[in-house]
């Protein structure tokens, strides 16, 4: 409760909202025993006084009125109609949505169905016509307000009563032997009491409008006794002689709708989670770099990477998701980094062209540099001629990496446009001949597709087809064959292979299967909670892995024909980045572990064969 | 996309249907005698009852409703008795000049609010989002009734930009320019609450999609950001925004009956508060069912465009 107040009154808006409204239910309350003119008391010789008017603060109304106490009584009475309506609606509108999501089959379908009908009128002719039926009224116009608001309400709870309906600890509390309406009671009305106060609180204003709305209208409070709606309907006549009279009460209902709608809103963010973790900001078109210098060039190679530090920074936590990662890439070769998951492997990869989503991402060391170029804070107009020109990917699952709702010709197309001003036709032709060099059957009538339309291997073709409409001299493939059945994996991996090999491209692969590296790399790095931890050439180390983690690894990947063992799967968890202990990040999973493995940094050893470990398997 | 058509509309049958039975139900419970409100309260009671035979009244409900169902089905939605005209005549009047000033206010909602949502989510956090939020907070806050009174005192009153009033000028109106002039404040005043609902949203399903995986490829493909955000990420955005603005269509139909009240301008929602004020059964019913007939109309238009727009629903 104390973390939800002070996320909400991190939010100043909200705070604002909560004072403005606060200030005055409290001044409606206190109308009774403030020193007001009575309300209704007319006085024709003093009509329409201006503002500051002797004894009249805000001036008077057409019949010589105060408006002060008018206003502060219309305040109160539209304050009491709004939450009333929307108490109303809301606890009937959430027990038909608990009661249909609930019991559902044809209690919900009936009911739903009958909601559907209501929401297909506009919503004021509902109230006109409830309105016409009960006849103009104050109380009428709440029931109205509240009954055309209902659909609403039971739409949003019963979808969320679904929810909850089909939980566990419902089945338990059935076996129990508990009846329906003790579990409605006790299990589920607690889990939705959230939602319908958020419900609320964002339509609170809204029913607080409706109300003045049809009041203005003249078909809800009746003279001599006044809302705001009807002071500002009754105003509406002497609009241009005495604007005041219009003026006060409609800013009283701004004043009043705003600060319900910014309350409103903070409590609906500071129950929103995803707010929290910053999951619903936007990323930029590169990567945000905060680096303090860029380290000396050294060696060459087509793409080398030197002591590279990418982190994702939310909130107070760091979380050093690449630390001092270096690489290097040569023409035509193909280096495969390894690791389980999250340990920073795709966030180096997607480093290298700026792709890291940031906000959170930052790149704050290192250097990047294709063909001896630093890439790392390039302008971005050099950095996205770069991408899928020179540097192109291939990314893991090729259904959602695909604009679900462009044709996947139109897709290549634009590909190879980006990069090239060659005719639409002339895409055209060349998307075609892509797809067929990646081996897609009837590939013009292909183009015409949907990503939706076609399989996993078919999709992670065009994926392929994708990164190669440029010509690149390096593809960055991050786990292009995890999402894909064995059979397709395979094909997938021959056809690069082949690709590479008539192209002379560059590769990166990154995957956590060590099957997939001994198929296909000539040289492999092997990563661990952010960092390198061996690397070698793949058959040096895949007969004799040096670093206690990577012999584990090997080990998990099952044999074919190699008979019946027991599967060695690495126990414990892979390290969280935000809290490194110093020393070894594997020392607390590893066996051969002693205290000199957690006293401080372990350098990479080795030249074309590195290792960090203190107490090497072999010696490389 | 013929048969989705074809399913769509008749899907909206038992939907047209339950809105009449919805209709004719709540005008049923009205209180009171219709032939004594017509003739009176000093008519005869052998008045009434001739007047009740003639409408039909002494029938059973079900049958009531079925004999008015026959007649809507033939175009014939009754006589107004405080107009003394066939419905349909006056609700057809009426719903032109409705059909002018709702629709004109949906389209600018629609494109105000659309630019206004991917200009925020585009610079989020930016100095035009911190606006572009401020001025939606407060167009959603402020009664669509209290904005246009206030754009009378302004832009009429004081500046005398535009007329206050009516639909077109008594002398010597009638073009087109006349129309614009006087659509201007009552099209604007209505727009802002549904622009701020629809940039809201379309800032909200914009700043989803920038987050998908498919947003990264179009970048690792080295195309434009202005491009990723105008093209990949608002197409894939429509999806989620569409049915919004057909939502947002209902409340600037139902926003119009206050905007009508205040500028004076001769549609159907000014026609419905008055003839609930005087009772015009026939007439309430009538321009009821007809404009909800014309919302569903329009609901399925939205639907075959987001059909159209997102392959995936036709299957």
């Amino acid at each position: 409760m104390s973390l939800f107040l002070r996320l909400l009154f991190r939010n100043k808006l909200a705070g604002f909202g909560a004072v403005v409204l606060g200030l005055i239910v409290v001044l409606a309350l206190l109308t009774p025993i403030l020193p007001l003119h009575p309300p209704n008391e007319t006085n024709t010789a003093n009509r329409f006084l201006r503002p500051l008017s002797d004894g009249h603060l805000l001036g008077t109304d057409h019949l010589g009125r105060d408006l002060l106490s008018r206003l502060m009584w219309g305040t109160r009475l539209s304050l009491a109609v709004g939450f009333a309506a929307a108490l109303v609606a809301g606890l009937l509108g959430a027990t038909i949505g608990v009661i249909a999501g609930y019991f559902g089959g044809r209690t919900d379908n009936v009911t739903m169905r009958g909601i559907d009908m209501l929401m297909a009128f506009p919503y004021i002719l509902l109230a006109l016509a409830i309105v016409a039926v009960l006849g103009p009224g104050l109380f009428n116009a709440l029931v109205a307000v509240a009954v055309v608001n209902i659909p609403f309400f039971a739409r949003n709870i019963r979808g969320v009563t679904v929810g909850i309906a089909h939980r566990e600890f419902i089945d338990a509390a059935r076996l129990a032997g508990m009846g329906n309406t003790r579990i409605l009671l006790t299990e589920v009305v607690p889990n939705i009491v959230p939602v319908v106060v958020i419900a609320m609180s964002t339509t609170i204003g809204w029913m607080i409008l409706e109300t003045a709305g049809l009041s203005f209208l003249g078909l809800g409070s009746q003279p001599p006794q006044a809302d705001l709606g009807s002071m500002l309907g009754e105003a509406r006549a002497a609009l241009i002689t005495a604007p005041h009279t219009s003026i006060v009460p409609g800013v009283m209902i701004l004043l009043i709708v705003m600060s319900v709608n910014l309350l409103g809103d903070g409590i609906r963010d500071a129950l929103d989670p995803r707010l929290r973790s910053g999951a619903l900001s936007r990323p930029m078109a590169a990567t945000r770099v905060k680096r303090a210098e860029a380290p000396a060039p050294k060696g060459d190679g087509l793409l080398r990477i030197d002591a590279l530090e990418t982190q994702f920074h939310v909130g107070p936590r760091i979380y050093r998701a690449v630390n001092r990662v270096s690489l290097q890439l040569d023409p035509g070769e193909c280096l495969g980094l390894i690791g389980e998951s999250g340990s920073g492997k795709s966030v180096t990869a997607l480093s290298v062209m700026g792709l890291v989503a940031s906000p959170p991402g930052v790149i704050t060391g290192g250097a990047i540099r294709l063909n001896g170029q630093d890439l790392i804070g390039a302008p971005y107009e050099l950095l996205r001629s770069l991408r899928g020109r020179k540097v192109a990917y291939i990314f893991q699952d090729p259904l959602s990496t695909l604009h679900p709702l462009y044709r996947i010709g139109d897709q290549l197309i634009e590909a190879i446009r980006v990069h090239e001003p060659v005719s639409h036709a002339e895409a055209h032709r060349r998307a075609i001949k892509l797809l067929e060099d990646v081996r897609i059957p009837n590939a013009a009538q292909r183009a015409r597709a949907y990503p939706h339309e076609m399989s996993g291997g078919m999709r992670q073709r065009v994926g392929i087809a994708m990164a190669l409409a440029n010509d690149p001299e390096i593809i960055i493939a991050d786990e292009p064959t995890t999402a894909l059945d064995v059979t397709v994996q395979a094909q997938i991996l021959a056809l690069l292979d082949d690709l590479r090999r008539s192209r002379g491209l560059a590769i990166l692969f990154i995957t956590h299967d060590f099957g997939v590296v001994a198929q296909l790399c000539d040289r492999v790095a092997v990563m661990y909670g952010g960092r390198i931890v061996e690397a070698g050439p793949t058959p040096k180390v895949l007969a004799a892995p040096a670093h206690p983690y990577t012999k584990r690894l090997i080990a998990c990947v099952p044999e074919l024909g190699a008979g019946r063992r027991a599967l060695a799967a690495i126990p414990g968890l892979p390290p969280a980045v935000d809290d490194l202990p110093p020393g070894c990040a594997f020392a607390p999973r590893c066996e051969k572990a002693r205290d000199s493995c957690r006293a401080g940094e372990i350098a990479l050893d080795g030249d074309a064969r590195q290792v960090r470990c203190l107490f090497p398997e072999v010696t490389p | 996309m013929g048969g989705y058509i074809l399913k769509r509309l008749i899907s909206a049958i038992p939907v047209l249907l339950g809105i009449t039975v919805i209709v004719f139900l709540i005008m049923a419970m009205i209180p009171g005698d219709p032939a004594t409100a017509i003739l009176g309260s000093y008519a005869t009671p052998e008045n009434v009852e001739r007047l009740n035979r003639q409408l039909g009244l002494d029938e059973p409900l079900w049958k009531q409703y079925f004999i008015w169902l026959g007649n809507l089905l033939q175009g014939d939605f009754g006589r107004s008795f405080a107009l003394n005209r066939p419905v349909l005549d006056e609700i057809l009047d009426r719903f032109s000049a409705t059909l002018i000033l709702a629709g004109t206010a949906f389209v600018l909602c629609a494109v105000l609010g659309v630019a206004a949502g991917v200009i925020s989510a585009a610079r989020q956090y930016g100095l035009a989002d911190k606006a572009i939020t401020f001025v939606v907070i407060l167009g959603i806050s402020v009664p669509s009734f209290f904005l246009g009174m206030m754009m009378i005192l302004l832009f009429a009153v004081q500046l005398r930009w535009l007329p206050a009033s009516g639909m077109y000028s008594i002398w010597g109106g009638g073009g087109l320019v006349d129309l614009i002039r006087h659509l201007t404040m009552p099209a604007l005043a209505l727009a802002v609450v549904a622009t701020g609902v629809v940039a809201r949203l379309s800032r909200g399903a914009m700043l989803e999609v920038l987050r998908q995986d498919f947003i990264r490829t179009a970048r690792a493909k080295g195309v434009h950001e202005r491009r990723v955000i105008r093209g990949h990420a608002l197409r894939a955005a429509m999806v989620s925004i569409i049915p919004v603005l057909g939502i947002q269509a209902g409340f600037v139909l139902s926003g119009a009956v206050y905007i009508e009240m205040v500028f004076q301008w001769p549609g159907v929602g000014r026609m419905l508060v008055d003839a609930i004020l005087k009772r015009d059964i026939l007439l309430v019913q009538g321009g009821v069912v007809f404009v909800a007939a014309c919302y569903v109309g329009f609901n399925i238009v939205v639907d075959v465009a987001q059909a159209w727009l997102d392959p995936r629903i036709k299957t």
